[in-house]
């Protein structure tokens, strides 16, 4: 058997008292897009900061690769090909929108110990950016300031440096959140795409989204994955049902 | 801001470039002097130029990497003591004396930057203070070089052997060219691929980190960087006061630097520079107008810190940019 790519085995996070993940173990194959669900609280973003190195562990392991990567900080676990999105916007707001995805970019290819060369003008970075930007349907506002962008063009931004990461497993934190109907169908839309190259975790509340992208869903309740499986299996789970989801969202 | 401050990427435009008007300005200072009180306007004037290089050097870190060092005169002392003592010992020339200064002041802002750059905010700021009060100290404590009286230099530097900073014209051009030469070099390190990643550190450092770069190990570079270039303003300030004592290096004079880079408008380089003359002139000509100078000129410094509007450089708004 092939080992997943990213395995979480019994990964634990205290805030003084409270136990935020509890013993969380799981795993997402390669291109696989897992879904992770629960209720406002449960300790969603709480994993994604730990998955990511945003916020150490303490106890548990995390295989990415058949890596130990448990102790790396965030922007090791990037250049190994782990890459995460904020559920608050984190962009760079001063530079342009090809700045924003070409410094990506240049963390991969290339030292950025380079004091001389005019980056504004280094054609690999901005043709490469520019295709990461087309690809995501932000093409059209490359030149402009990534601060003036609207909020859903922002979500799509961030995206977009993300995939300029080259992950080859994504982890975002509600990409859908405050987006309007058509921008989520078009962010949907996308991801469907991005899943036949790079696996994805996605924290999500539409439940919509979740059940037509997902192959597998985790419900994270209190800290603790209650279930986990195929859509179909987690709609029907239970124990999903009466811990979390309401009767008439799954209907 | 983005993608640097762009001076001669395009020579056509380049004569539009504030910058250009600057140094243009300083070239042809001496000019007029010449007809007027000549030796104290160049004095003045290289002081002025001198401490642009050090306002300078440390938009490096406050606009461009958002990092408010309140330590930055030791490094005016450190290259101020270079002079003092290399000059003593018998080497009296800048070939020598602006490397060895560039050496100390590069391993005292590799090692307090290790220190400070782990604190943020005011930690970071107090820590650069403790930093430069340590130096401060230091310096008093050299007794062989007057302690806290200071003391006299013999002679000005040579350069490469001739006495051309003898002259007050010669020390003049001298550190106008240090300084012009700091800005291109610095124009340049902004546009480049290291000065992308430190405009990305100042405006979000988790983005940063997020896209895989280490945030720390940039802004202990840029604080090299700026440590060093500011070490050889205080070279130049030695030869120009022709005397060196701790009073180099106050935590004032770290204030006074932060207010000229804050006045001339911070990220831009040249606005430092703008604001070191603007500064030093109104702590010149004030006094001659009211006794209460001092007052006036916090009012001013008031209105530069809270109106972003009446920063100095914005004056040109449109132009060059």
């Amino acid at each position: 058997m092939i080992a997943p790519l990213l395995s979480v085995e019994g990964l634990t996070k205290r805030f003084g008292a409270l136990l935020v993940s509890d013993s969380v173990t799981f795993a997402v194959e390669e291109r696989e897009l897992h879904a992770l669900i629960g209720p406002n609280g449960a300790g969603k973003t709480t994993l994604i900061n730990q998955l990511s190195g945003t916020l150490p562990s303490d106890a548990g392991r995390i295989l990415f690769a058949d890596e130990d990567i448990s102790h790396l900080p965030l922007e090791a676990r990037v250049r190994r090909g782990l890459a995460r999105s904020f559920q608050i916007t984190s962009i760079l707001p001063d530079y342009t929108v090809l700045e924003n995805v070409a410094l990506a970019i240049q963390a991969r290819s290339g030292s950025s110990f380079r004091f001389f060369g005019r980056v504004g003008q280094e054609r690999a970075l901005n043709d490469e950016a520019t295709a990461v930007l087309t690809r995501v349907g932000l093409v059209g506002r490359s030149t402009a300031r990534a601060g003036t962008l609207s909020h859903g063009e922002k979500r799509l931004l961030e995206l977009a440096i993300a995939l300029a990461c080259r992950p080859r497993l994504l982890l975002l934190d509600e990409p859908f959140a405050g987006l309007g109907q058509e921008e989520s169908q078009a962010s949907i839309a996308l991801l469907k795409e991005l899943k036949s190259d790079v696996a994805i975790v996605l924290v999500e509340h539409d439940m919509d989204a979740v059940f037509s992208l997902a192959d597998r869903v985790s419900v994270l309740v209190n800290g603790r994955i209650i279930a986990s499986g195929t859509p179909d299996t987690i709609r029907v789970d239970p124990l999903v049902r009466n811990a979390y989801l309401g009767d008439e969202e799954l209907a | 801001m983005t993608g640097g401050t762009a001076a001669a990427a395009n020579s056509s435009r380049a004569w539009r470039h504030p910058a250009v008007w600057l140094f243009a300005a300083f070239l042809a200072l001496p000019i007029p002097a010449h007809f007027g009180a000549n030796a104290y306007i160049l004095s003045f004037a290289t002081h002025a130029v001198a401490l642009g290089l050090a306002a300078l050097s440390l938009d490096l870190m406050l606009g461009i990497g958002a990092l408010a060092s309140f330590g930055h005169a030791a490094y005016l002392g450190i290259g101020a003591y270079s002079v003092a003592i290399l000059s003593d010992m018998g080497h009296d020339d800048l070939l020598v004396q602006i490397p060895v200064a560039i050496a100390v002041a590069s391993v005292f802002a590799g090692i307090t930057g290790f220190v400070s750059l782990r604190a943020s905010g005011v930690y970071y700021i107090m820590s650069t203070l403790a930093f430069g009060q340590m130096l401060y100290f230091l310096a008093q404590s050299l007794s062989a070089y007057g302690g806290d009286d200071g003391v006299t230099l013999a002679a000005r530097s040579r350069l490469a052997g001739s006495h051309l900073l003898a002259s007050d014209l010669g020390l003049y051009y001298v550190t106008l060219a240090a300084l012009i030469a700091a800005y291109v070099l610095l124009d340049r390190i902004v546009g480049s691929r290291f000065g992308r990643v430190l405009g990305a550190v100042r405006q979000n450092p988790m983005r940063v980190r997020a896209v895989g770069l280490d945030p720390f190990r940039y802004r202990l570079l840029a604080s090299i960087l700026a440590g060093s270039l500011c070490a050889v303003a205080g070279v130049l300030l030695a030869n120009q006061s022709e005397f060196v004592s701790p009073a180099f290096m106050t935590w004032q004079r770290s204030g006074e630097l932060l207010v000229m880079v804050v006045l001339g408008g911070m990220g831009r380089l040249w606005g430092a520079v703008l604001g070191a003359i603007c500064f030093l002139t109104l702590e010149e000509v004030l006094p001659g107008l009211t006794d209460n100078w001092k007052m006036v000129l916090g009012a001013l410094l008031i209105l530069a810190a809270l109106g972003r509007g009446s920063r100095l450089s914005q004056l040109f708004k449109g132009v060059g940019r």
